[in-house]
Parts: structure tokens; sequence; C-alpha cells
């Protein structure tokens, strides 16, 4: 599944998620729920800011786990970023959110990404018309 | 009588704690923080102004551009 189609997706499954940032490490961006690549790019390169010095509190305290998510509560919304392997997404929802479920939610977006997009329906193949063999009469 | 000042009293001051705990439990989900989980399924929650300001001035940048 590409990028706008995990997007789209997540939009649909999570009514809490107001806005949303694909990207990697490095801050190359992968898709966004923006219009505009600019503010994509400038909420990547803040959310891996952000990322950068939570790790950075975490190695004072003499531990190097991998960070894997993390939440930051603020009166006018939360900012959510999420790992998985390489990639990184970083989202915003309104105020008191279903901490949670948003953490799955873009987790699954994630994961969808390196998932084939499920196969279309094919049509059910047409039957072949019963090829009728003359009836032969049973005295000949 | 006695004992109906007794009840208003008492009613009173349960209400009034009710309230005081409502105000606190509401100041406490108000209160701004950042939780850092780790892959290892640590925790680390910063609240304190001082250790939490740097990254709650960056969550509020990603707002403004997001809004």
């Amino acid at each position: 599944m590409d990028a706008a189609a995990a997007l789209e997706r997540l939009r649909e499954i999570s009514s809490q998620v107001r806005a949303a940032v694909i990207f990697e490490r490095g801050g190359k961006v992968v898709g966004s729920t923006f219009a505009d690549d600019q503010r994509a790019k400038d909420v990547a390169e803040e959310a891996e800011a952000l990322l950068t010095e939570a790790e950075q509190r975490r190695d004072a305290g003499g531990e190097a786990a991998e960070f894997a998510q993390l939440e930051v509560a603020l009166q006018g919304g939360s900012v959510f970023v999420v790992r998985d392997g390489d990639r990184l997404i970083a989202a915003t929802t309104q105020p008191e959110p279903t901490v949670g479920l948003v953490f799955y939610d873009l987790k699954s977006c994630l994961r969808d990404l390196d998932t084939a997009a499920p196969p279309k329906k094919r049509a059910a193949p047409r039957r072949k018309p019963a090829s009728r063999a003359k009836k032969t009469d049973a005295k000949s | 009588m006695r004992s109906r000042n007794v009840l208003t009293g008492v009613l009173l001051g349960a209400g009034s704690l009710a309230g005081t705990l409502l105000f606190r439990r509401r100041l406490a989900r108000q209160r701004e923080r950042v939780d850092v989980y780790f892959g290892d399924g640590s925790m680390v929650s910063l609240a304190k102004p001082g250790e939490a300001e740097p990254l709650l001035r960056r969550a509020r940048r990603i707002l403004e551009l997001a809004n």
C-alpha cells in the first residue's frame, strides 16, 4: 500500500487524527495529509527534532533502548510520533484523545505501508457454455 | 432542628470535597506533559516545566503548522 492510501485509511479509521506526516529519519517526507509539501516537510523536521530531544532524555538516564513512540499533551491538542523500523509518523489530534487508540491506529498506518494493497476482486470467470454434444441416436 | 443542621453540614462538606476532587482531576488532565515510550517497554514522563519545556515548544510549533 502506498503512503497516500495508508493515510487515507488512517483518516477513515481514526476520527481523532487531524493531520499526519509519514517520514524517514533525515526528514524525507514519504506522504502527508497536507496539501502543502513545504508544510509537511516543516512538520517532519520539527517531529524529528522532537524525537532527538526525547531520545536524549533517555540517554541521560544511562540506558539506550530504541525509541518507540511519544505523546506530547498540550492544551490545544496532542502531538504523537510513532516509529516502525526506519519509518516514522507524526500526527496531531484534538485535546485529550484516547491515547492507546491513536498509538494503535498510527502503528497500523505504518505497517500498512509494508503490506501489498489488497487485490481487487476479480470478476468471476465466465463459464464456457457447455458444448452440447449432438444427441446420437441410440440406434445408429 | 439540631439533626437537620448536622445533615446540612455533612452535605455541604461532602459537596465541597467532591468539587475539590473533580477540580484537581481536571487540572491534572490539563497539565501539559511529554510521555516517551521505548522499545524495551519502558516509559519516561516529563511534566516538570524545566525538563519538558524544550519538547513542549517543538510540539506547539507542530500544532501551529498543522492548524
